[in-house]
């Protein structure tokens, strides 16, 4: 029974890094950058919902479609302004922004907000619930592990569909193959990169509202630990790949847990990235990537 | 002037001339500090930066080695900083009985901490260099992460029968007159602070001499051939890995002095110290001097050690203001229409100074 | 050739760095040297300084003490006699910023100082403060190698060790528990500061330690894996050597497992209950040793929770409270000494020395408060309780 409820909590963890990952995965597969800046957009987002439903008493749904909307208009206004006039550079140049980036939502939110830690309020209760107890309470199911989950594979699914059906989506996979080709077959290049940043971005408003539900404590730090802690999942199962990053952060999840819980508190951070090691010595573009074939 | 002088030099001159001026420039810089000191003109602010400017320009150039020699994005290099600050502290501290002058203890941990540092970069190197980019990337993340780790659980302590090592909790049972130096989580407190200004100049020149006839030998042109176009290089009969490697390991052991000379500045030091923000930030210095460019390593390094401190008097939005400064720096630098700009009034101005 | 050019460029912004850096040391430069040297011109007040993480994520702590010390310097100004100026410089919780605020400060002039917040930092700049011979009194970095080897250097809070201690033997006292859980954080001095001298204590007397698991930066979300090993090992009590901010993951996640011990907190855990949006029933019944209660009906504590409350829009914690009675312990040992503002650092080191080892000190952290030759306090804790969601006194 221990071992199930580790399991559940090692899903509950790893389903947080998968939404995150998923927004890390969905921009760096089409605009073939480490945008380093997604945690905290992350956190802003948590921090407008937070403020729409905790302070202004706004409904949840109302809170989150608020904090998505600020936070798609944040993601078009950083690409605007900082990375589109590097679209030539060279990537690291980017890489360098994009901490610039995250330096600064840092530090905003820090003189917006303050430091002090704010508790994010529990959305997904039922009764007074938090979540489901099965067999006289020893197994544990949180309602906000059951909506990540959900949100990931819809998530997941709707992401799918749309790089894989749409017309925008279709623009969107020939950038991230070939920009200068894709520019030829009359794509605006520049148009479906902002339109990723803005997918992107808001899909990080969810993932932080879920961060901040599952663990409700809500700094202007909150995101940069997690947001590294999903980049590593979106590698882990291959970047730039969609089910992928559900994959991977699923695993990292349930291997962190483990790792604490059967082998030491103390190293689990050490057992997590041996592991990731060992899985990219394997299989050297992660677990579901595509092995690219270099042409001389 | 200095452009047209270097107008009909060829690529080998020009190399060279990079070399001498890149050493003129650190050792006039480091004799006008000396004068500044000796002077006593020296703020205490600035003065207390030197020896960790030292250390972040050693940083730079050597991962300017990994990154712009090499082409492979390294974001662990904290990592062999921590390396080599815990065993050279380890071994200064050890030998503080029986090697009484400073400077040779000084001198004893750097090298020390570069050979430990060297050994857990051909370590690191064996997996890591079988990768590629991003991938490779996160693996040296991993590597820095698991090396914070392990110096958090770690305890090391001395007493008259040597060393003692134990992991996750103090199990050394040092006996009487016994020092534990590295207690875990809490680091190592109370180093002497031995390190000198003297000596992170000599360090940073050192550094220089080796990266530089490192880049201009064989052995650095086959480097770059393999940046440049791996398959190429390979079907020419040079054996990658063996170059690879070398600049790996040549990084990391610059970069373990550095971490020796950082850790014997302060009193105290923590693993998390060496985190995944300082592997960032000496990569930023990296980027911003420009990839392969030493000289340019040193300036941003000296340059982005001290704009913090500079910008005190903006107190709540100092760290504001840094990112911005940043991000601007890097679009000045890098798109290509602003540099138009930026260009067109440096020339402008240069005109100015030559025409009086 | 470009990159030549971009050579000169980078060679030109050295240059107007250097003299940009120039023109900065111009006006600071007497300030430096005069405080120091001779009577300075405007020396009517004493020069204050300290370093804190005023950003990043310890930044709370910092802010608070910042704050703390202002609302004393501010009250002690307006009543005339001694002045004080007060400098407050950001170290981002980081040694070796640490160090780099500490030199700031001494350029501007800094004659007495309030080391700086957190214990590792404090380590770095006390051993600066010894060589310099400036006296520091920190208002909150508890770890021993603080004070340690350092005539001038004093704590206004408990130091770790004795937290663990005093906890252990007040479960003992109490008999609150004979199965103990400790959760603490592994990269951070303070909680393992308090984590070791606990055990051992414990140990002593006939506690028995059934759990004993951490966490770490980075790794301080999920605790489901330490409550439970807690849980399946019978412990009655989980002891929490921690700050609030972790702590209230914890409580949290608890109570999502259903399981409900007796929980113990030290000093870091204070503050809890004015975290916005906390549920404070989560954190009922708990426990903690805590020289400060903001809830306190005494007029000094309610005085100073209103002009903080007014100052930040936050309920002050014991950071605060320790930060307001360092600048009032300063005041009195600088009144009973009969120090003027014109004197250097040094003087003023040997004079404040002579005063903290033999006064006695009231505030708002304890009464009678005296400290020992190696610059730690001795001042009885509170035990305190949190219920209905407000502290209430044990004893």
């Amino acid at each position: 029974m221990t071992f199930l409820n580790f399991l559940i909590s090692g899903i509950s963890l790893g389903s947080i890094y998968a939404i995150i990952a998923l927004g890390y995965t969905m921009v760096y597969g089409i605009a073939k950058m480490l945008n380093f800046a997604h945690g905290d957009v992350i956190m802003v987002g948590a921090y407008v919902c937070f403020f729409a439903v905790a302070r202004y008493d706004l409904p949840p749904a109302l809170g989150v479609l608020l904090a998505m909307f600020v936070c798609t208009m944040l993601g078009i206004v950083i690409e605007r302004l900082a990375y589109k006039p590097l679209r030539q550079a060279p990537s690291l140049a980017v890489l360098i922004t994009a901490i610039g980036v995250s330096y600064l939502l840092q530090n905003g939110a820090q003189l917006l907000w303050t430091s002090s830690p704010k508790v994010f309020p529990n959305f997904f209760k039922v009764a007074d619930q938090t979540g489901v107890k099965l067999f006289d309470g020893q197994l544990n199911i949180s309602y906000v592990t059951m909506v990540t989950i959900a949100a990931c594979v819809i998530i997941m699914l709707a992401l799918t569909w749309f790089t894989g059906k749409t017309k925008m989506g279709k623009a969107m996979r020939a950038c991230s193959e070939d920009k200068g080709a894709a520019q030829l077959m009359g794509i605006n290049v520049n148009a479906t990169i902002s339109m990723t940043f803005a997918i992107g971005s808001g899909l990080a408003a969810i993932a932080g509202v879920l961060l901040c539900s599952a663990y409700p404590t809500l700094v202007p730090t909150t995101g940069s630990m997690p947001g590294i802690k999903a980049f590593t999942a979106a590698v882990f199962g291959g970047i730039g790949s969609i089910p992928g990053a559900l994959l991977g952060g699923l695993l990292l999840g349930v291997i962190e847990i483990f790792a604490k819980a059967y082998i030491s508190t103390q190293l689990s951070d050490a057992v997590v990235f041996g592991v990731l090691i060992i899985v990219l010595l394997v299989k050297p573009a992660g677990l579901l990537g595509k092995q690219v074939r270099e042409k001389v | 002037m200095a452009r047209k002088l270097n107008r009909n030099l060829t690529a080998a001159q020009k190399t060279s001339y990079m070399c001498f001026f890149t050493y003129g420039v650190v050792i006039l810089i480091y004799l006008m500090m000396q004068g500044l000191i000796s002077s006593g003109s020296i703020t205490s602010s600035l003065k207390g930066m030197l020896i960790p400017i030292c250390a972040y320009i050693v940083m730079a150039v050597s991962l300017n080695l990994t990154v712009g020699i090499l082409g492979e994005l390294s974001l662990g290099h904290a990592g062999f900083m921590s390396v080599g600050a815990f065993t050279g502290v380890t071994a200064a501290v050890a030998l503080q009985d029986v090697v009484s002058s400073n400077a040779l203890r000084l001198l004893i941990g750097l090298v020390v901490g570069a050979i430990f540092a060297a050994f857990a970069g051909f370590l690191i190197g064996i997996p890591v260099l079988r990768l590629k980019g991003d991938y490779l990337a996160i693996v040296t993340l991993a590597f820095g992460e698991i090396i914070k780790s392990i110096f958090n659980n770690l305890y090391v302590g001395v007493d008259d029968k040597g060393l003692h090592m134990s992991m996750l909790s103090d199990k050394t049972q040092l006996r009487e007159g016994g020092k534990l130096i590295i207690g875990g989580p809490m680091g190592i407190g109370g180093i002497q602070k031995i390190s000198t200004f003297t000596a992170g100049f000599l360090l940073v020149m050192v550094t220089l001499v080796v990266v530089f006839n490192l880049v201009n030998s064989r052995a650095g042109r086959a480097i770059m051939a393999i940046r440049d176009n791996r398959i190429a290089a390979e079907s020419v009969g040079l054996n990658v890995t063996k170059y690879k490697m070398t600049a790996f390991v040549t990084s990391a052991a610059l970069a373990g002095a550095a971490g020796a000379l950082f850790a014997m500045n302060y009193s105290t030091i923590v693993a998390n110290k060496f985190d995944f923000n300082t592997s960032i930030l000496i990569l930023v210095f990296v980027v911003l001097g420009g990839l392969g460019n030493m000289l340019g390593s040193i300036v941003a390094a000296t340059a982005l050690t001290i704009l913090p401190e500079a910008l005190r008097q903006f107190a709540d939005y100092r760290m504001l203001v840094y990112a911005i400064v940043l991000i601007l720096v890097m679009l000045f630098t890098n798109n290509p229409k602003l540099k138009q700009v930026f260009n067109q009034f440096r020339t402008h101005n240069m005109r100015g100074k030559e025409a009086e | 050739m470009k990159k030549l050019f971009a050579l000169v460029m980078a060679a030109v912004m050295t240059m107007s760095l250097a003299a940009c850096g120039a023109k900065e040391e111009a006006p600071s430069a007497p300030a430096a040297s005069a405080p120091a040297a001779s009577a300075p011109a405007e020396g009517t007040a004493f020069r204050l300084g300290g370093t804190g993480p005023l950003t990043g994520g310890a930044a709370i702590y910092g802010n608070a003490v910042k704050y703390g010390a202002e609302i004393a310097v501010e009250e002690i100004n307006a009543m005339g006699g001694i002045q004080f100026e007060l400098k407050m410089e950001d170290d981002t919780h980081d040694a070796e910023k640490a160090v780099n605020a500490y030199n700031a400060l001494k350029d501007w002039g800094m004659q007495i100082s309030l080391s700086s917040v957190t214990s590792k930092p404090a380590e770095a700049t006390s051993a600066e403060n010894y060589a310099d011979r400036i006296f520091g009194l920190t208002p909150s970095a508890s770890s021993t190698a603080t004070v340690e080897g350092k005539d001038n250097v004093f704590q206004m809070c408990f130091m770790d060790p004795n937290q663990g201690s005093a906890s252990a033997q007040y479960m003992a006292d109490k008999a609150l528990a004979t199965k103990v859980a400790v959760i603490w954080k592994n990269d951070d001095v303070y909680s393992k500061g308090i984590h070791d001298t606990f055990v051992a204590k414990a140990a002593e007397l006939n506690i028995e330690v059934v759990s004993d698991t951490t966490f770490a930066d980075g790794n301080d979300t999920d605790f489901s894996v330490q409550l439970s090993d807690a849980q399946t090992n019978g412990a009655e009590l989980v002891f929490l050597p921690m700050y609030y901010t972790p702590a209230s993951l914890i409580f949290a996640q608890a109570a999502g497992m259903g399981y409900a011990p007796k929980w113990f907190g030290v000093d870091g855990m204070d503050g809890i209950l004015s975290l916005e949006g906390f549920d404070t029933s989560l954190a009922e019944g708990v426990i903690l040793l805590t020289p400060f209660n903001a809830d306190s009906e005494d007029a000094a504590t309610k005085s100073f929770v209103e002009k903080y409350q007014a100052k930040t829009g936050e309920i002050p914690n014991q950071f605060a409270a320790d930060a307001y009675d360092c600048v009032y312990a300063y005041k009195q040992a600088l009144e009973a000494a009969g120090a003027t503002p014109d004197m250097t650092a040094e003087e003023l080191c040997e004079l404040m020395i002579a005063q903290f080892t033999t006064m006695t000190f009231n505030g708002l952290t304890g009464e009678g408060m005296t400290w020992a030759a190696d610059g730690t306090v001795t001042k009885s804790p509170k035990g305190m309780v949190i219920e209905n969601g407000a502290y209430v006194g044990l004893d």
